[in-house]
């Protein structure tokens, strides 16, 4: 596990350098997972423990968020001030781009012959 | 060492605001499996809610709990980078795709940024808080560098990006079972470019397609993003 720990935080550092030796405007860590894609496709060798690394790290990407959305709290005062443009602006916008995405990606899929599966709709 | 001091000790250490968010998202994580995974049982909201009315209530500055919370929000870059992997290993059925997902993310980006600017543009908001919300569907480093480049807030980004991802994950299934698309890869693919991190966790969570759509969604959103905004950057807009 240690190598696979400094293996990817090694990708995002390479991100880092990449980032700052170059002034780009690109956040580290996108640098980091296109490098890595590079690597894995390439067929580089990978520390063996890179998997359940990865796997355990995505498998609880939202608490990775819960910091951030405390943060919500030091906006309070502006958010109270602008509650209606802000929540309905969230409201409308998230699922108007849900709808569309699918919308747009069923059509063309269709339209190249690549039909849809169709899976039964799981309950969830 | 009396009650107050005890506290007045403890507060300062980042060990326990750490544990504490550690608690409050097992808590929510805890419900949200008891509830047979309702979407609106959704853990980072109630943990969020559960934590800001902790510090409220203990009178503790944000500053303060994000010194023990920061070593949680540090990993959002690891696991920014670890996105790779999963796109590797499902490369043959999303490269196939290529087309498609490429026209559905540029359609869903457009509308997620055109609309949410539109709307808070229209009702009054002011111009901080309309550019705040313009990255609002894209995960959250991102979100905050193209946020901080347009002139937006940071940090109140970040608290959008999450609530956009909340929102995402809750509606996806009940808005995608109307529309009557049962496509697992559609699905997928638009709470990913929608809601990013949180709508990815939750389309796992349905269905392990979805998910795997969801993740190269919102990997291939990151990076056109990063990249557009770059470009605007470096013409000075």
């Amino acid at each position: 596990m240690p190598a696979a720990i400094t293996f990817l935080l090694s990708f995002q550092l390479a991100g880092m350098v990449l980032v700052t030796a170059l002034s780009l405007a690109i956040p580290e860590p996108v640098i980091g997972l296109v490098l890595l894609f590079a690597w894995v496709r390439l067929k580089l060798p990978t520390p063996p423990a890179l998997d359940a690394l990865c796997t355990g790290l995505l498998s609880h990407l939202s608490l990775l968020f819960v910091p951030a959305a405390v943060g919500l709290m030091t906006y309070a005062d502006l958010l109270w001030a602008h509650w209606l443009p802000v929540g309905l602006a969230l409201l409308v916008s998230t699922p108007l781009s849900i709808a569309v995405g699918a919308w747009v990606f069923s059509r063309v899929a269709q339209g190249m012959n690549r039909p849809p599966t169709g899976d039964e709709v799981k309950n969830g | 060492m009396d009650r107050a001091q005890l506290w007045v000790y403890l507060a300062e250490q980042p060990l326990m605001w750490l544990t504490v968010t550690l608690l409050a998202y097992m808590g929510g994580h805890a419900l949200f499996e008891r509830s047979g995974h309702r979407a609106w049982v959704n853990p980072v909201a109630i943990s969020g809610l559960v934590l800001a009315a902790i510090l409220v209530v203990s009178d503790t500055p944000y500053s303060e709990y994000f010194e023990g919370a920061q070593f949680v929000h540090f990993l959002l870059g690891p696991a920014t980078v670890a996105l790779a992997w999963p796109l590797h290993k499902n490369w043959s059925s999303v490269s196939r795709l290529m087309v498609p997902l490429f026209c559905a993310l540029v359609a869903g980006s457009l509308v997620s940024v055109g609309s949410a600017v539109g709307i808070a543009y229209l009702l009054g908001a002011p111009a901080d808080v309309w550019l705040s919300l313009a990255p609002k569907s894209v995960t959250s480093p991102i979100a905050m560098g193209v946020a901080e480049k347009i002139g937006g807030l940071p940090a109140l980004t970040a608290g959008l990006v999450v609530s956009t991802g909340i929102i995402g994950a809750i509606m996806v299934t009940p808005l995608l079972d109307a529309m009557g698309v049962r496509d697992w890869r559609a699905r997928g693919m638009a709470v990913g470019v929608a809601a990013h991190g949180i709508g990815t966790a939750r389309a796992f969570q349905v269905n392990p397609v979805a998910g795997v759509f969801a993740a190269t969604a919102m990997v291939l959103n990151a990076l056109v993003t990063a990249l557009v905004a770059s470009v605007l950057a470096g013409t000075g807009t």
